[in-house]
């Protein structure tokens, strides 16, 4: 019985690559793979010689899965906005950033005394047209869309789920945002 | 043994009998002998009593009234039509599986037009049509809704060909619908507008899945047929249904057993939140839920209220993070069958193990599978810490990127009940991470300790000796897949010569050649169908074994790209129905 010791040597490689060459010419089916592999959407794939470790070759068909399961990864939501309250807070001239669960308070009253006490600075009085005109520092977040938005002008339980981190400003930088 | 439909007229003379000139008259009349067999409904049973006798046979052909074809191709509606002269519910599968993954070319077949033709000529009073792998076109649809005053339940798992247009037709014309299924569907371009077209006092339906269809419906004209229906038991929506839409569809519905939900992702008030939450609490009969997209943290606790009696719980649309995971876990003591996305990790997994001691089924999906971002995903780790909590676990399908032969010898130990075990190592010829042996030691537990297999896939860098192992041991495998694995045309002969109860054989990028394939002529005749592709099979191959063999096709799919010589991609079933008259010119009988 052939015990086919050769195929318990360790070695890198597809089954079969170690076959004569003129078999491989003619016949491998590794060789027509390289035909095909280049038909999956990115170019990062590669012709795989005899012998290479085929890491990162894109197959037809492989791995098995249908269709519309390949944009799972795409669906995946960013860990700053993974719904669970907790943003990071970065106040200008601060070396370093804070977070807070925006969880924790009932409205914006209870939100603006937190960062007043965690950053010792003012905040002062938000007011629509004003924004918070006449304080040192003015609270502005970041909201889902990617824009950076004054703290105040939005119901605070729209607030909540739009916020993804905060950044106190100087109140001098600030005067671009809020009401004109 | 032989499940389907397509053993030639006259195989009652293959029975004990045949050496009797003729047969013993049957100690029942007919009608008792009719009247014991219609208590019969597994095809299966019914095949092996129509084998028993002549009488028998003709009993057992007025009195059946489900059909099950598993390869359309294996008989044809005209030999159907004339030993069966009385069906209500027919299932017909077509394409072979590899077809899911991008392998057929399209336009291969599986047209199911011209049964339906004969369905409406033949069997008027058709209640149940289950389609599976099949292309389903709008004409097919019209003709469908428009020939069967009483058809009930219509099922279309992974199909394609239709648009809208077919929907509206069965939406508009089946009075008695009792269930639309729409799984997996392939096609692009299904609008949402046939929704609409259910008559204002159609009220039968008791399942609607269409979750797997893009487009928008009409929220307000599903409202209304949700409330009309009280009989529904299973609602999959589709991703356009927000989450506050779903409350008012809960609120309608709070007797269903399954459930689909739309987004799960939606900014919600605190008012809206209370409400939905306590939509889910009032769904005291839920046992299944899918759907979920986007669902994360933040939304995912209105559910609890509705899992303790969940036992199927499909969260392959919900990539969801261990934590998370795992508080929802926590409410689901109950779930036997699960499936999930990769980004729970193994530490999702561990969660697994620990809450859910019933579990049978696992499926595990790559959230990432051409490894564009490199995660993790699992591993090793989190399949055996599944195997310590779940002892019951009989089915899993598992993809990851890395595995030890030790994991799984020990898996096997702690679940010896396995009847499906699909382990996918999505690196092909990948050996074992840890010792870089071959993953043959793996696939020799599996089938020495896993008594039951009926299915296995098998992945990872292979020599032939596993296909030894399976030859020798796998005594009720069925089905078996095989990528990239094997060295040599001994591997294959060893399967097909070892495993008795082979039914399903799919091969790809391996290489076995004409040895290994003609090594299965007597045993093809007994299976469904063999599939190889990108294996070292050749033309002359494939025209020997069709020449020995002239009840089965043998059929070679054509690649613009292909040397004349090589066969790329075979296909070889047992038909009664000889050989394809509506192959494409891409596939050559030979």
């Amino acid at each position: 019985m052939d015990l086919n010791l050769k195929a318990t040597e360790l070695r890198l490689g597809l089954p079969g690559s170690d076959e004569p060459a003129d078999q491989l010419q003619s016949s491998s089916s590794h060789v027509k793979n390289n035909k095909r592999s280049c038909s999956e959407i990115d170019g990062s794939c590669q012709k795989q010689e005899s012998g290479a470790p085929a890491q990162k070759a894109q197959v037809v068909g492989w791995p098995p899965v249908r269709s519309y399961r390949k944009n799972v990864m795409e669906q995946q939501k960013k860990p700053e906005s993974d719904g669970s309250g907790f943003v990071k807070v970065s106040m200008d001239g601060a070396p370093y950033l804070r977070k807070i669960d925006l969880k924790l308070y009932k409205n914006y009253f209870d939100l603006l005394k937190a960062l007043e006490n965690m950053f010792k600075c003012t905040i002062g009085v938000y007011s629509e047209r004003e924004g918070y005109n006449g304080s040192e520092y003015a609270p502005t977040y970041e909201d889902k869309d990617g824009d950076w938005m004054l703290v105040g002008d939005v119901p605070w339980d729209m607030f909540i789920t739009s916020c993804k981190r905060l950044r106190i400003m100087k109140g001098s930088e600030a005067k671009g945002l809020g009401c004109l | 043994m032989d499940p389907e439909p397509k053993k030639p007229e006259d195989s009652p003379s293959n029975s004990a009998n045949s050496h009797a000139p003729v047969q013993p008259p049957s100690p029942f009349p007919d009608e008792v002998l009719e009247k014991v067999l219609s208590f019969i409904d597994s095809h299966k049973d019914r095949s092996s009593v129509s084998l028993v006798r002549k009488d028998w046979y003709n009993a057992e052909r007025w009195t059946r009234s489900k059909l099950f074809i598993g390869n359309c191709y294996s008989v044809s509606p005209e030999i159907v039509a004339r030993r069966f002269p009385r069906i209500k519910s027919i299932t017909l599968k077509g394409k072979p599986r590899f077809s899911d993954f991008n392998m057929l070319p399209r336009d291969w077949g599986a047209n199911v037009h011209s049964w339906l033709v004969m369905f409406a000529k033949v069997y008027p009073f058709l209640e149940e049509l289950r389609l599976k792998r099949m292309t389903v076109t709008d004409e097919s649809l019209e003709l469908l809704a428009k020939s069967f005053s009483g058809f009930k339940a219509l099922s279309l798992s992974s199909c394609d060909g239709f648009t809208d247009i077919g929907l509206k037709a069965i939406a508009s014309h089946c009075r008695n619908l009792t269930e639309l299924d729409i799984q997996d569907s392939v096609t692009e371009d299904v609008g949402g507008g046939w929704l609409s077209c259910f008559p204002e006092n159609f009220a039968s339906l008791e399942v609607l899945n269409f979750a797997s269809l893009n487009s928008e419906v009409s929220f307000d004209d599903l409202e209304r047929l949700v409330s009309r229906c009280k009989s529904l038991r299973v609602l999959k929506v589709n991703e356009s249904i927000t989450l506050d839409q779903l409350q008012r569809l809960l609120v309608h519905a709070p007797q269903l057993l399954e459930l689909g939900t739309g987004s799960f992702l939606q900014e919600l008030t605190p008012r809206q939140y209370e409400d939905i939450e306590s939509a889910f609490s009032n769904c005291k009969n839920l046992q299944i839920l899918s759907g979920l997209w986007e669902a994360n943290s933040l939304y995912l606790p209105v559910l609890y209220g509705a899992c303790a009696g969940l036992t199927f719980l499909n969260l392959s649309d919900a990539p969801l993070q261990s934590g998370e995971f795992a508080k929802l876990l926590a409410h689901c003591p109950n779930l036997r069958r699960l499936w999930v996305v990769d980004t729970v990790e193994d530490k999702g997994l561990e969660a697994v193990g620990s809450c859910c001691p019933l579990l049978e089924e696992l499926r595990v999906f790559p959230a990432d599978p051409y490894d564009r971002h490199h995660r993790d995903g699992v591993t090793e780790l989190g399949f055996l810490a599944v195997s310590r909590g779940c002892r019951n676990l009989h089915y899993v399908l598992y993809f990851c990127r890395r595995m030890t032969n030790a994991a799984v010898v020990t898996i096997v130990q702690n679940c010896p009940d396995f009847t499906h075990f699909r382990l996918c190592i999505m690196t092909p010829g990948q050996p074992d991470y840890l010792t870089n042996d071959p993953m043959d030691e793996a696939f020799a537990a599996v089938v020495k300790t896993c008594t039951k297999l009926k299915r296995l896939s098998v992945s990872g860098l292979l020599t032939d000796l596993t296909f030894e192992f399976i030859g020798k041991y796998a005594k009720n495998l069925e089905t078996l897949s095989v990528a990239f694995a094997g060295n040599s045309d001994w591997g294959m002969q060893c399967v097909l010569e070892g495993c008795p109860k082979l039914r399903k054989l799919e091969i790809r990028d391996s290489p076995f050649g004409n040895a290994a394939l003609l090594s299965g002529l007597k045993k093809y005749e007994m299976m469904r169908s063999l599939w190889m592709s990108d294996c070292n099979v050749t033309m002359k191959g494939c025209r020997l074994l069709a020449r020995e063999m002239p009840r089965l096709n043998v059929e070679v799919i054509m690649d613009e790209e292909s040397d004349e010589s090589q066969a790329d991609k075979v296909y070889v079933y047992r038909s009664v129905a000889g050989p394809r008259r509506d192959a494409p010119p891409f596939v050559l009988t030979l």
